[in-house]
């Protein structure tokens, strides 16, 4: 047990390190601008001294490792600066989206997961199949598609043709069950599509995986019929990778959300982002980037400490 | 002696249409239509534009959002500029650029490879935590935070694309390189005292080229992905010039009435992907596709 917890701390630690290292790239490359943030924000127009004010306010006249550190410091005690362009605190502008965020990513791996693990296992216990191969083919397709395609034709069917769904996410403050269902329908049905196939792939290379070792020979020779066998025998050993997998595909989420929630007008964190590019507010932009970030460390953290657990080979 | 002149060269080598041909007999279905697909907008790419009907960026029909009709096979777009000539010039920036900076991001990638794992240690723990931590970094974001910073030029564009998608061609070669720098035909050269170079170049280089070619394609398909994402949010290729994503993007009030101009750029992609997609899983001794996007 204590080795374990030893072998988590570990990940942990590592995990940790790798956002430190991401923090600085994200700096470096966002304080590589070539012009100057302050003469970009007031403009051309704009005189000498006003433009070393502002500079002076933005603390630019410091040197880049200096400035580094004080806003890693920022972020960690949870003050990442002002935003450039409304002048508000990026904590509150954050703190507002994200639970919206969390909540459109928290539906879709409810919808997608399960989804994706039962397409998985079902084309690895039939591999070879005339199933398998469609379902290779139709995921191997989905994978391929832009997301705006699948939002587009989504609205397309969904909205303007059937007059089923709202083309633009408007959540009411006072929503019934339904009218969220109907509201979230769209975006969440689109983050859907192509991570259940990249999901459903990745389970099925994990289950394969275990199906060719030795034990599963084994047992099909002593008689086993092939759905217990891949039940029982193989897909306890693959829970593992295909945690693993189910991470990494939900991370995919995080990209997929920057353009679903632009599509249909989400109020999330992505969306935020992709207005700090417009407006390049610099301190807004690299507090979103981290975000996304963390969450996808963290969800690979999680599926790690899992794999640990289900697997006692690991923890040597 | 007469008898010693060298036996007909061809038949060592079969002719490159026959090559084509056993080629194309050796792919499954799915292959066959990955591989047409891949042909016609690698064609597309190149010759469509002399083919386009119409100036690219010429108000020709009567009405916007026109239906298809014998002079305007895909019909108008939002201006009432005809869609197949947008489309054919379309897929030359978003086919063109994907290939610049997929060719780029592979070859930095590999050569970053090689010299980690010939290299002594720490310069292969150096270079892999760097990449492990723009691994970390969604791509998508990645470009995000560079299109902010450094603008979105076509050239831009290329060299940012290029960049999001080295670490993912790095993780791969370098686990490549360093199982094969292992290799005793490797160790041999070594203890004949052959220099980092000539092992990384002559010893592990060559093996190593066929799965990173198929990764290669995979890396095109996420860097098409990107840039038509990116040139859809209107921080892409910016007008003037259009890709495929653009032109999504600028006709997207026409989805309401299903009109093509819509419809047919955001085709045009997904037909590109999947059809590479299908080409590359058919491949015969493929890399694994077991992860996803890195």
């Amino acid at each position: 047990m204590a080795l374990t917890l030893a072998l988590i701390l570990r990940r942990l630690g590592a995990a940790v390190l790798t956002l430190l290292l991401v923090s600085l790239v994200v700096f470096t490359i966002s304080s590589l601008l070539p012009g100057d943030a302050a003469q970009e924000t007031l403009g051309q127009s704009a005189t000498p001294e006003a433009v070393a004010a502002l500079r002076e306010q933005l603390g630019l006249n410091q040197p880049a490792p200096e400035r580094y550190v004080r806003w890693l410091g920022g972020l960690v005690t949870g003050d990442p600066g002002r935003s450039m362009a409304n002048d508000l605190p990026v904590r509150e502008l954050i703190g507002a989206r994200l639970p919206k965020s969390l909540l459109l990513a928290g539906l879709t791996a409810a919808v997608s997961v399960p989804l994706a693990l039962a397409i998985g296992i079902l084309s690895a216990m039939f591999r070879g199949s005339l199933l398998d191969r469609a379902l290779n083919v139709a995921t191997l397709s989905m994978v391929a598609v832009p997301e705006f395609l699948v939002a587009t034709i989504a609205v397309l069917i969904f909205a303007v043709k059937l007059r089923w769904l709202p083309s633009l996410t408007l959540i009411p403050e006072e929503a019934t069950l339904g009218e969220m269902l109907r509201a979230y329908a769209l975006p969440v049905m689109t983050l859907c599509f192509v991570i259940v196939a990249q999901m459903a792939r990745m389970t099925r290379a994990a289950v394969i995986d275990q199906m060719s070792q030795p034990y599963v020979e084994m047992a099909v020779l002593k008689g086993v019929n092939p759905v217990r066998v891949a039940l029982t025998h193989a897909l306890p050993n693959a829970v593992g990778p295909i945690v693993n997998a189910v991470a990494l595909s939900l991370s995919y989420l995080l990209g997929g959300a920057i353009i679903v929630e632009t599509i249909f007008n989400y109020p999330g964190v992505a969306s935020l982002m992709v207005d700090a590019v417009t407006s390049r507010d610099m301190p807004l932009l690299q507090a979103c980037a981290m975000v996304f970030c963390s969450a996808y460390l963290l969800l690979v953290l999680i599926a790690d400490v899992i794999a640990i657990l289900a697997n006692p080979r690991l923890r040597r | 002696m007469t008898d010693t002149a060298a036996p007909a060269a061809p038949a060592a080598r079969p002719s490159p249409v026959r090559r084509a041909a056993g080629f194309w007999a050796s792919l499954p279905l799915s292959g066959r239509v990955g591989l047409a697909l891949v042909v016609f907008w690698v064609a597309a790419a190149i010759v469509g534009p002399f083919l386009a009907p119409y100036e690219v960026g010429a108000i020709v029909a009567p009405d916007v959002f026109e239906g298809s009709s014998a002079a305007h096979l895909l019909g108008s777009d939002y201006l009432g500029r005809d869609v197949l000539s947008r489309v054919l010039s379309g897929a030359r920036y978003t086919v063109g650029l994907a290939l610049a900076a997929a060719v780029l991001a592979s070859t930095i990638g590999t050569a970053l490879a090689l010299t980690a794992a010939v290299s002594g240690r720490w310069v292969d723990e150096a270079l892999s935590r760097l990449m492990d931590a723009m691994i970390s970094i969604p791509s998508k974001v990645l470009a995000l935070v560079m299109v902010a910073a450094f603008g979105s030029s076509i050239p831009l564009l290329l060299l940012i694309a290029a960049a999001t998608y080295v670490p993912g061609a790095y993780r791969i070669g370098r686990s490549l390189a360093v199982n094969l720098n292992e290799m005793d035909y490797v160790q041999a050269a070594r203890a004949r005292g052959e220099g980092r170079f000539y092992l990384a170049r002559v010893e592990v280089l060559p093996n190593m080229i066929n799965p990173m070619l198929a990764d290669f394609g995979l890396r095109f398909v996420f860097v098409v992905l990107l840039l038509s994402g990116l040139s859809f949010l209107g921080l892409g290729v910016q007008p003037p010039n259009a890709d495929l994503g653009s032109l999504v993007r600028e006709n997207t009030s026409g989805l309401g009435d299903g009109a093509l101009a819509v419809l047919m750029p955001a085709l045009s992609i997904a037909t590109l992907t999947i059809g590479v997609n299908l080409l590359i899983d058919a491949l015969p001794g493929r890399a694994r596709r077991v992860q996803g996007e890195p």
